[in-house]
């Protein structure tokens, strides 16, 4: 089986209006920022969450509390993935009771992912309400589940894979639309 | 009724032979060994690179009847001795009654008549019940056949007991055979004391429990005069001793196991209760001393200490479970693989299993003199094959070389003449 | 990366890499026992029985806590110590815990090899709480990840372990798991309750323990078993605490910053004083949390994936 990539759905500067956008969106929705705080999904959804707290600070000229989420303790799938996921630590250093939570990820897809974060978040508190932000919304949900907040829109078929990289773990921001061959 | 074995190597270290010659069964006994001997109305047994040997003895066996019928019989242990290439044995005293007397020991003579298949010479207990507070009746059970006395399975504890028992066994020329274990070193060890039983964290069994006792019987020896015969030695300290011993004239023997000979603790470490065995399995160092010992003479003989155990024995943690292996079945194949490896000779082998042995114990056995009774072992030494328990006549299965492949297996047994067993499986 | 073996029967089993993947997981694991909530959802479906042919408060408390932490299902078996010899064998009653749908056992017995038998006599995983003298992974690692976290790394610390080496699980299994990190290993005791060749593990042997903790990172103290006195291993409680109790003197002989480890029960004023046991050093109360962080990792390692 070969990995080639199909087409190039974003790239750094694409990646940053959207992020850019979707500040601006939650400032508008939310009316401000007080009492938002955003928190990422580990891994991806972590740098990103930080790139967004720091336009929004930009912006709005106050900072605003970002956290990230490791929800491998609340998946439902650990028996799919293979060999043990890591688990690393959830670092979400403020209390996020009464908070309007921002929640951010790569990419939506089944909703599985962010099921288990919904779980993870209220076993560390009661927030207000909870929002979510994706860089891409792929289609394909298995949950009722839907984004406040999205990057871009991308319908795939089940059999391609979106693959996101950011620049602090890549070490270059572009979203690629590959697709598996079997030969 | 004639049986011609044709083309054999017949080694018979005691007749000093070596060589390519034909051996001639005729009613029971062996009347020619000569090159090409021709009978025509003998049935023939082509022995072509074979090692055809006189019957190998086994002095130390655990037959556990009468009482212990569940771990083995009569019928099971001999016939066990005859696939694994032994024609005569002896049975350790440790029956339920124990054999103190000369009824136990003609009970056992006469089962062995009935349904054993080699030849069984009772050992009898030196003290009553082998508590080791008063010596049995030694001249009765010679009367009755027992050709050594030993309290094996527990040593002879008090120095006096087993200082009477040297003195007034030579009157009869009477080996007395003696397990060696201090029990205040040995007491709740589990394994050899050493590097790996700090590191496996099992009790450990020190060389000391049965240095002290070798010692102890080499002072009483050369006080009496008597015959002391050390049991499974097990250390090189022991063996040293004993080496010293004999160079002093004292009248000492030993023996030691096929397990000792070749195993050592390090594989105690996966708790395979199987490797629990007195004495434990010892170090690296023991062994090639052991092994130097039986090149030098300075132990007499091969013996199994044949420990069968009913498998709930062994089916336990390894502080629960019995000491023990079952060794009959196996005995020649692991010795061999010392031969294989060039640290033995074949003539030195069988001699250890042959003569020598039956020189211990005084009795006429261990050679193919023309005349003497045919007990024969044939031995193919390039055949390879499995320790396959499961097809053990021996009612104990339990050994640590299950599994295991070694090269050079008996593959005829006769006794008396008769072919008891041959390839592994017992002619009825 | 995930744990090798089926079992966790003992540290000398393990690669340094497994014990760093153990290690590493318990640290989200402890977070999860700090905040309101103690509980996430991953081994929910999953059965932990305990079994133990040993008295234990701690360590039985400490699986059992853990277990249910990660939603795990968990039950106590009571097994009482008198009938290790008599009644159902060992193999039976694994047997019947096994058909009960149990998915993995923490077994403790006071015979050496017990866990490994019982490994072979089972599907269910099994995690060894503790077999005779032989090993007592758990606790090696909570002591581990205990050093690890104050020191930041196990690489070439000076450990000295003082009592009774000779019949200590904790002290095998901390030995077999510091020299896979290159420390300089000391023990120190009275010379009947010193294995023999223990210098063959890897580690040097003392009798005098103002010399055995000289400059030393970490003193693990253990558990005297008052019983060792009456089979003449040494004369008196009295003697042994004159000669190897830890009293704030040998903390001041180890470097300035040095741990102090017990794995508990202690007896105070018997091999550790009180002024030690409660000292700015001491790390003993923290081992206990530690632990139950410790077993939650490997809960989740063995049977998050499956």
């Amino acid at each position: 089986m070969r990995i080639v990539e199909k087409h190039k759905v974003m790239d750094d500067m694409g990646m940053k209006r959207a992020l850019t956008r979707i500040a601006h969106e939650i400032i508008e929705k939310n009316k401000g920022v007080e009492n938002v705080v955003i928190i990422g999904i580990r891994r991806r959804g972590g740098p990103l969450a930080d790139r967004l707290g720091e336009i929004i600070r930009n912006i709005e000229g106050v900072d605003i509390p970002v956290g990230i989420l490791d929800i491998t303790l609340y998946r439902d799938d650990l028996t799919t993935l293979g060999p043990n996921p890591q688990v690393h630590r959830t670092e979400v250093n403020f209390n996020i009771n009464d908070k309007v939570i921002v929640l951010v990820d790569d990419v939506l897809y089944t909703g599985r992912t962010v099921r288990a974060a919904l779980d993870a978040l209220i076993d560390i508190g009661r927030p207000r309400s909870i929002q979510l932000a994706v860089l891409v919304d792929r289609g394909h949900r298995e949950l009722p589940i839907k984004a406040d907040y999205i990057g871009k829109n991308t319908p795939t078929s089940k059999s391609e894979i979106i693959t996101v990289k950011v620049e602090e773990i890549d070490g270059k921001d572009e979203v690629l639309i590959e697709e598996k061959l079997n030969e | 009724m004639k049986l011609l074995i044709k083309n054999g190597r017949v080694v018979d270290p005691e007749n000093k032979i070596d060589e390519v010659r034909d051996v001639l069964v005729e009613d029971g006994y062996i009347i020619d060994v000569a090159a090409n001997i021709v009978a025509d109305d003998a049935k023939i047994i082509e022995a072509s690179n074979h090692l055809v040997c006189p019957g190998f003895i086994d002095i130390h066996v655990h037959l556990r009847e009468p009482g212990e019928e569940y771990k083995e019989t009569i019928a099971t242990g001999t016939r066990a001795a005859a696939v694994g290439g032994f024609t005569s044995v002896c049975c350790m005293p440790n029956t339920r009654p124990v054999m103190d007397t000369a009824a136990v020991a003609n009970f056992v003579k006469e089962r062995a008549l009935r349904s054993g298949v080699v030849n069984v010479y009772p050992i009898g207990a030196v003290t009553k019940g082998q508590a080791g507070q008063e010596l049995s009746e030694i001249a009765h059970l010679i009367a009755a056949g027992c050709v050594a006395i030993s309290d094996d399975g527990e040593p002879v504890r008090k120095a006096g007991i087993m200082r009477n028992a040297l003195e007034y066994a030579k009157m009869f020329d009477m080996p007395v055979l003696s397990h060696c274990e201090d029990t205040s070193l040995s007491e709740n060890g589990q394994m050899s004391e050493g590097y790996y039983s700090t590191f496996y964290g099992l009790k450990g069994i020190p060389a000391a429990a049965e240095d002290v006792i070798v010692a102890r019987d080499i002072l009483l020896s050369k006080l009496t005069g008597g015959h002391i015969h050390i049991c499974h030695i097990s250390t090189k300290s022991s063996v040293e001793l004993v080496r010293e011993a004999k160079n002093e004239g004292v009248n000492i023997t030993a023996e030691v196991t096929p397990h000792h000979l070749t195993l050592t603790d390090e594989i105690v470490g996966t708790y395979d209760t199987d490797t629990k065995v007195f004495p434990p399995l010892r170090s690296s160092e023991d062994v090639a001393e052991l092994i130097k010992a039986i090149n030098d003479g300075t132990i007499d003989c091969i013996a199994t200490d044949h420990a069968p155990h009913h498998f709930e024995s062994k089916d336990c943690e390894y502080d629960l479970a019995a000491f023990g292996i079952s060794g009959l079945e196996t005995a020649i194949p692991v010795v061999m693989s010392l031969v294989n490896n060039g640290e033995l000779s074949i003539e030195q082998m069988v001699s250890l299993f042959t003569y020598k042995a039956a020189q211990i114990v005084g009795i006429d056995k261990g050679n193919l003199s023309i005349g003497s009774s045919a007990d024969i072992t044939i031995i193919d030494p390039d055949l390879e094959k499995e320790v396959e328990v499961k097809n053990f006549y021996s009612k104990g299965k339990n050994t640590p070389f299950k599994g295991q492949i070694f090269k050079g297996w008996p593959v005829l047994t006769l006794v008396n003449g008769k072919i008891i067993a041959s390839n592994g499986e017992i002619l009825e | 990366m995930e744990l090798a073996k089926k079992d966790l029967l003992g540290i000398k089993e393990l690669s340094k890499e497994e014990i760093d993947l153990i290690l590493d997981t318990a640290i989200p694991m402890k977070d999860v026992t700090t905040r309101d909530i103690k509980k996430v959802p991953t081994l929910r479906g999953k059965a932990l029985a305990t079994v133990f042919y040993e008295n234990s408060t701690r360590t039985r408390t400490s699986f059992e806590i853990a277990g249910k932490y990660l939603s795990a299902d968990v039950v106590n078996l009571n097994v009482p110590t008198s009938s290790v010899q008599k009644g159902e064998s060992l193999r039976d009653t694994i047997k019947n815990i096994e058909m009960m749908g149990f998915d993995v056992v923490a077994f403790r017995h006071s015979m050496s090899g017990s866990a490994h038998y019982v490994a072979k006599n089972t599907d269910m995983k099994v995690i060894n709480a503790g077999d005779g003298a032989n090993e007592h992974p758990t606790q090696a690692l909570l002591d581990l990840y205990s050093i690890r976290e104050k020191k930041g790394s196990l690489e070439n610390l000076k450990v000295t372990i003082v009592g009774d080496i000779l019949h200590s699980r904790v002290a095998r299994s901390n030995i077999y798991g510091l020299t896979k990190y290159g420390c300089e290993i000391r023990v120190v005791g009275p010379a009947t309750l010193i294995p023999p060749e223990v210098e063959r593990l890897g580690v040097k042997s003392y009798y005098s323990l103002s010399e055995a903790v000289r400059d030393v990172d970490v003193i693990n103290i253990l558990r005297i078993q008052k019983e060792r006195q009456n089979v003449g291993l040494f004369p008196s409680l009295d003697e042994y605490s004159d000669l190897y109790m830890i009293s704030p003197e040998h903390v001041k002989l180890a470097k300035d910053d040095v741990l102090i480890l017990h794995p508990g029960p202690m007896n105070r004023g018997v091999e550790i004083s009180s002024e030690v046991a409660d000292g700015i050093n001491s790390l003993i109360v923290e081992q206990v949390q530690n632990g139950v962080a410790i077993r939650m990792a490997l809960l989740f390692l063995m049977l998050g994936g499956i």
